[in-house]
């Protein structure tokens, strides 16, 4: 299977499995080991909260496939809470550890309207396939926790401001991962999923 | 980076149509959400919202159908209200393709609804309408019900201030006053609310010109809802957009690739 979708709970995954779909590949929705582990690339989606959220991962023991998938060099991307359980930490209703792709923290913003709800633009690190030919586009995202350091790591960083600063975006080898939703963002998102797709 | 301000059209369905008159010549069947859904889309939406109006269990389950069409076409973010009255309403809805859901009169009946419809989604799935006026309260307004014919008993300010403490993500303002008159956003009731949430807040209700669109976000709204001046093509959402970018407001352009 070309495209896996690692179905952990509930939530809309409809989306993002017609999206992935239009970058003109097979895409199933799964809760596999295996399965997901053979796909040429994997999509962590992620809802609710950082700790709900792994341990709805854990449940599929999608921590260590993950891992596995980084280790055999097979292209990886988690989208919003789907990228932050990849970090070490997360301090959303009580201190829980992540997957530790990153050292990072994932912590609450500091704004005064929370959620950060809509669209916005990024600040796209150099060198980024991701975002290439949508670097000015805005992408749709819905959260109130982000990574606010800069992660310890060679891997490619793009920020967005909402009053504070946080990671949009990371690209790290075969391992990548987006805070905003591609699937959401219209024609931007697809471009985007369609720059992944190519690496596979 | 700036997050942007959010148009969203409002489409009232019953049995898988779309009610009220849609004013669009350019349509094969302006009936058809997923058609209408498309054409916002490609007009520069920023969210849809669809409102379920429907009175039967048949046509709720047509909804879903709706639901599903659209979100396997358009891929920006969509909301579906009506009709939701328990978390099992909220999880059909979100498995058919819905990003949000918004609720109104349940979580009138029973508060605690909204915590239970957080704790399982999150508070980000969670839209709270609320249909209020101008009335003799302690705020000054008050939560209507059965369309703005009805109070609900509530001021409208604590019951904003009660839902956000249980976990609502979003507000959905609607002036009853305002509705259908065209006259403008009533911007004092935007303010009030904004003063006691910390959550994103959609006002609806009222808009005629493109200026009260801006006056709006003067307010306080971070998103603005509209249904007849988009259906009856008095406004497009391009222009809009096109008139609040102008007027230095962050929009979201929609590059044509």
């Amino acid at each position: 299977m070309a495209i896996a979708i690692l179905d952990y709970g509930s939530g809309n995954l409809r989306s993002a499995l017609r999206a992935f779909e239009r970058a003109g590949k097979d895409v199933v929705l799964t809760s596999d080991y295996s399965v997901a582990l053979e796909a040429e690339g994997l999509v962590v989606p992620g809802v609710g909260a950082f700790g709900a959220c792994m341990q709805g991962l854990a449940s599929v023991k999608g921590d260590a496939l993950v891992r596995e998938r980084v280790a055999l060099a097979r292209p990886t991307i988690g989208i919003c809470v789907g990228m932050q359980i990849l970090f070490a930490h997360g301090v959303e209703y009580g201190n829980h550890e992540g997957v530790g792709i990153w050292p990072s923290t994932v912590e609450k913003l500091s704004a005064p309207v929370l959620p950060h709800m809509g669209w916005n633009t990024v600040d796209v690190a150099s060198g980024s396939n991701l975002f290439k030919g949508v670097e000015g586009e805005s992408f749709y995202f819905v959260h109130s926790y982000g990574v606010t350091q800069k992660a310890e790591s060679t891997a490619l960083q793009s920020w967005t401001d909402y009053d504070t600063r946080f990671l949009a975006a990371i690209e790290d080898g075969v391992i990548s991962a987006t805070q905003f939703h591609p699937e959401k963002s219209g024609d931007a998102g697809l471009h985007l999923i369609k720059n992944w797709v190519s690496t596979l | 980076m700036t997050l942007s301000v959010r148009i969203i059209p409002c489409l009232d369905v019953t049995d898988g149509r779309v009610v009220k008159g849609v004013n669009f010549t350019n349509l094969v069947d302006a009936g058809d959400p997923v058609e209408m859904a498309s054409l916002y889309n490609a007009e520069g939406a920023d969210e849809l919202t669809f409102l379920d109006i429907s009175a039967s269990v048949a046509g709720r389950e047509t909804t879903l159908d709706v639901v599903r069409k659209t979100a396997e076409q358009v891929f920006i973010p969509l909301t579906v209200g009506g009709g939701i009255r328990a978390v099992e309403d909220v999880d059909r809805l979100l498995r058919a393709g819905a990003d949000k859901v918004s609720i109104n009169t349940a979580a009138i009946a029973r508060p605690e609804l909204i915590a239970e419809i957080a704790d399982r989604f999150g508070s980000q799935v969670l839209v709270l309408s609320v249909d209020a006026r101008r009335a003799n309260t302690e705020s000054g307004f008050e939560v209507t019900t059965h369309g703005g014919r009805q109070s609900a008993g509530l001021d409208a300010l604590a019951w904003v201030e009660k839902a956000c403490a249980l976990g609502v993500g979003e507000i959905l303002l609607n002036s009853m006053d305002a509705d259908g008159t065209r006259a403008g956003y009533d911007l004092g009731m935007i303010k009030a609310v904004r003063a006691v949430s910390k959550v994103p807040l959609i006002a609806s209700g009222g808009a005629g010109s493109q200026e009260d669109f801006a006056a709006a976000l003067d307010a306080g709204a971070d998103a603005l809802l509209a249904a007849s001046i988009f259906h009856f093509g008095v406004h497009r959402i391009g222009d809009i957009k096109s008139y609040l970018d102008r007027s230095g407001y962050p929009v979201r352009k929609v590059s044509r690739r």
